[in-house]
Parts: structure tokens; sequence; C-alpha cells
């Protein structure tokens, strides 16, 4: 049996677990909500509605995603452990490597399709509020309400959210599940300002605490550049190049993460 | 080829966060087990046993020494196509049936879809799984998460599987049905490995065993040899036991104790530099009737409290 056959056999095991898992199905119901309310909000905001609805989806996504991916991602590999359901699986021809890889793609797999659950439910809003407008109001927005172009922001999420899960995956392979909550979500808030980190010098005084700041920039990701929701919701332009180096930053972070995982977890005793 | 073997097999851990000391959870195991064995590996509770198990499975590293099964090393995946193991107290995943349990499991060995549900379906009605197979595990007992367990182990048909405790958690018939599914694995010629700490299932079932304590091998070997070797005297029954002959027997130490069974009837320890056919043939001259002669050995409960008791107590290191 292939090792990608192995991985994908792993994956929706995870899917499985996802769907089954009435947390996943609160945070969907409550994804939908928020655009709902968005709608409202649309409603007592004179010739904003549409922008807020725009502004509120994409933070909605991104918002839940990341709940998604912190909160079933540190349980990945700890709840396996902690449960002993890892001696059975382990005895069976699959790898370490194999595992995690598995564990990692079947909640990518449910990221995926959180999202794009999400993504509808935005659209389908956001369809419904333009015909609720008059057509010169309508020709008045830089870019129709149901804006193909904000896709991109929400790839940008679904690559960020992978990157997150990536975290989370590795900090599971060996800490437990509050840890690694707080270390997860505290590399994303850091990440968030990481830009400001490159610009060190020009606020302290100390060359060495420069130097680290700058180290720190290249370390820790820069989930910074995986927002372009404000672009997307004034239909500004993103370079393609911009987004398929930041799609490979990403990438690249992942797979590292991802490596570092495997070692982890590859040398681990279970007592 | 060995089914099994371990040499100088090795586990230390470190206990304690502010000032670690070394642990021996199991110290220098070496050990062959033949291909077709029911092989008891037994100890008290905390004895090394499960530690050995995960190091078999590479669930955990040696600290030095090798593990080798049908000649591999522990841990590559040729070996793991050809074994199966039940943990101790084994957990599966709650939110699947037991049905869907084995099926991803049987998916992990590459088997298509109608023989895997063929494996589960043939393997629950093995284990005693009725109707219960399509009910979420979490609401299975601990004896039938045991039975589902078992199952797992056996999705493969290994050629070798390990047990670990199987019999923890089955009623007297559960584990009457798991003697004799052992037993039809080894007539398949399946080597069967499990461990425990209750003698009578490797009494029953075991051709060879080997006893752990405090992290050492204390002994090993065929159950047979173990015993027998350990003969400590006689005991004769016998009726119509006059009480003069009974009690002058007593008297000149040829009977140890005299056991009452009923009126003039008698169980009579004798000791084991004793001749039974001179105090036969001086008893039934006195008018006593032989009913029965037997040797009397050491059970394998005796056995294991001598060895367990003359294990060593310090687990520290060095």
């Amino acid at each position: 049996m292939s090792a990608l056959r192995t991985v994908g056999t792993v994956a929706v095991s995870v899917f499985r677990e996802s769907v089954r898992d009435k947390v996943l199905y609160n945070l969907v119901a409550f994804a939908v909500l928020l655009m709902a309310a968005s709608y409202l909000i649309g409603q007592l905001t004179a010739g904003q509605d549409i922008k807020i609805i725009k502004d509120l989806g994409l933070a909605a996504i991104a918002t839940f995603g990341l709940m998604i991916a912190v909160f079933i991602g540190i349980g990945l590999v700890w709840k396996e452990v902690e449960r002993r359901s890892i001696y059975s699986l382990l005895s069976k021809p699959l790898s370490r490597a194999e595992f995690i890889l598995g564990k990692y793609c079947g909640l990518g797999l449910t990221l995926v399709v959180n999202v794009l659950v999400m993504v509808v439910a935005w659209y389908v809003v956001l369809a419904y509020m333009a015909t609720t407008v008059p057509a010169e109001v309508r020709a008045s927005w830089p870019a129709p309400a149901t804006d193909l172009g904000m896709l991109r922001a929400v790839g940008l999420i679904l690559v960020e959210l992978m990157l997150v899960t990536a975290i989370a995956l590795f900090f599971s392979t060996f800490s437990s599940p509050f840890l690694s909550a707080g270390f997860t979500l505290g590399l994303w808030v850091v990440g968030h300002f990481n830009a400001d980190l490159k610009n060190f010098e020009g606020v302290v005084d100390s060359r060495a605490a420069a130097w680290f700041a700058h180290g720190l920039y290249y370390v820790l990701p820069n989930f910074s550049a995986f927002d372009i929701k404000q672009q997307a919701v004034y239909a500004q332009a993103v370079p393609a190049s911009y987004l398929a180096t930041t799609a490979l930053y990403g990438g690249v972070y992942i797979a590292l993460l991802l490596t570092a995982s495997v070692a982890v977890f590859s040398r681990r005793d279970f007592k | 080829m060995d089914a099994i073997r371990t040499e100088a097999l090795t586990k230390h851990y470190s206990i304690g966060f502010w000032r670690p000391r070394p642990y021996l959870a199991l110290e220098g195991l070496t050990l062959a087990v033949g291909q077709g064995e029911v092989f008891g590996f037994l100890g008290p509770n905390g004895a090394g046993k499960t530690t050995t198990l995960k190091l078999l499975m590479q669930l955990i590293y040696p600290t030095s020494g090798t593990a080798r099964i049908l000649g591999a090393p522990v841990g590559s995946a040729e070996v793991k196509r050809r074994i199966g193991y039940l943990p101790e107290n084994p957990y599966f995943y709650d939110h699947l049936t037991a049905e869907e349990l084995l099926e991803y499991f049987a998916s992990l060995f590459g088997y298509g879809a109608a023989e895997r549900r063929q494996r589960a379906s043939r393997l629950l009605d093995e284990v005693g799984i009725g109707a219960e197979r399509r009910l979420q595990l979490r609401k299975f007992s601990k004896g039938m998460l045991q039975r589902v367990g078992i199952a797992q182990a056996l999705i493969n048909d290994p050629e070798v599987v390990f047990f670990d405790e199987p019999m923890s958690g089955l009623d007297p018939l559960g584990r009457r049905e798991i003697r004799q599914l052992i037993l039809r694995l080894r007539d398949r010629g399946c080597t069967v490995f499990f461990s425990s700490h209750v003698l009578s299932d490797a009494e029953a079932l075991c051709s060879r065993v080997a006893i752990v304590a405090k992290g050492r091998l204390v002994a090993s070997g065929p159950l047979s040899e173990i015993l027998a070797f350990q003969v400590h005297g006689w005991e004769l029954v016998m009726s119509h036991v006059p009480g003069g002959a009974l009690e002058c027997a007593l008297k000149d130490g040829r009977v140890l104790k005299a056991l009452p069974l009923g009126p003039d009837r008698y169980a009579l320890d004798l000791p084991l530099g004793t001749s039974p056919e001179r105090l036969l043939a001086d008893m039934t001259a006195a008018g006593a009737q032989l009913v029965s002669l037997n040797p009397l050995r050491e059970t394998l409960e005796d056995f294991f409290v001598r060895q367990v008791a003359g294990a060593k107590t310090d687990r520290g290191l060095e």
C-alpha cells in the first residue's frame, strides 16, 4: 500500500471524526448566523451595508477557521496518545510520519470544507443584498457585491489556516492541549505584528536587540502577509506574483513544521 | 527462525523533574519464542510485561539491546504486516462502530472494500460481537471493547499475535471463549505471545512461559519442565484406614499430614524422600484400600510466588 494511500486513509478518518463532532457543526452554524447578523447591521448603515457584510464575512471566515484549526489541531495527536488509541494504530502498517501527515491532511480537509460552507453562505447573503439595492447605487460600488476577486483573500486565509494547523499539530506532538493552544495562539498574534520586527532598529538603540528582532522576523511566521482583506473589500488589485509568493512562503513554512513534527513524534516514547 | 527474539533488551526511564533519577523498567531481557508456540509472559503488576510489549511494537525505544520478530527488526513495515497486537485496556475511536473500526484498520493493510467488510464481519462473529457491531464504541462495555480489541489484532490473519492481558474485563464465559480462540490460533500455526498475571490462563494455554519481576527475567522454559521438576511429595488417598496404622505412620514421619475426607477415608501427604510403595503395602496389609496415588507438584502459582518473591527489589540504577 503506498504511503500516499495510507496518509489518505488516516485523513479520511480524521475528517469523519470532525464531521461527527457536534462542535464543528455548531461552528459552521454560528458562522452562518454571523452572516445573518452582518446583514442586519448592513440594514442600519446607509450606503455601507455591502462593505460591512464583505468585511464581516471575511473576518468571520478567518476567525471561525482559526478556532477550528487551533482547537482541533491541538488535540489531533495529544488525544490519540492520551487515550492510547495510538497503540493499536501504530502496530498496523502505518509509520509515524504517515500518521502525522494523515492527521494534518484530515484537518486540512475539514478546514477546506468548512471554509467552503462559510464562503457559500457569505456569497448567498451578498447576492441577496445586491438584489435589494437600486441599480444606481450598485453602479457606484467599486466592485459587484459577489465579486469573485474576494476569493483571493479567502485563498490566503485558507493558507494561513493551514499554517496555523501545522503549528498546532507541531505543539500537539509533545505538549498538552492547554500549552499547545497558548503557544499556537501566541505565535498567531506575534505573527500578525511580525512586520514591525523588521524595522526594529528604528525603535531601539541597542544593536543586539535590533539583530535579535531581525532574527525573529525571519524565524516567526509572518501572518500579516496573508491578510489582503482590505484590498478584497475595496476591490484593489493584488498582483498574482504576490499571491503566489505568499502561498509559497506558507507552503514552505508548513513543510518545515511538518518535518519538525515528524522528527519529534518519531523519537517519542509512548509510556 | 524464531517468531520472536530479544537480546539483552533494556529500557530505563528518567523519573522526577527537578532531580531526574533513572528507573529500570526492563533489564537485559533475552528471550526466544518459536513459531506456532503459545507463550505466556507472566509477572505481577509493574513487572515489565507491558514495557516489553511496547518495545516489541516500537511504541517505545530500547535503551539498549535488540528485538526481532520473524527475523526482521521490530517496527519495520514488513513486520507490521505480519503481526497483530492487543494493548492492555484498549481504547478505540468511540465515534466509530465496531464494524467501522475494523474496516478502518483493515484499510491500513490495503484490503479492498469487499474484503474489509468480510474480514470485519468474520472476526466480530468470532469474538462474539453480534448486532452491537453497529453501535458506536462509546456504548460498549469494557468486556465488549476487549473483544473488539482482540478482533482488530487479528484483522490481517497475523503470523504472530501479541495480547497484553487478553482476559482483562471478560466474564467467565468470555474468558473461556478467548481461551478457545487462542487455541484455534495455535492450531492454525499462529504464534501467540500473551502477557498475564492470571496463572490459570497460562497453565491452560501455554507451551512455554517466562516470568518477569521488577524488570528482570527470573525464569523461563516449558511449563512441563518448570513444574515437573518441582515435585515435592506424594498424595496417597485411602479408604478403610485403621486408626492405629495411621497413627503409627504419622509418628514415624512417613506421613506428614492426614486430611480426613470421610469416615475412615484420608488424603495422606508423604514427603518426597519416602517410598510410597512401602507405605502403601503396609497400609494395605493393615486393611486399608487404595483410592489414588499422585505426585504432589508445585503449581504455577507456587512457582510464580517463589520466583517473584526472590526478585531483587531495587529498580534504581547505580
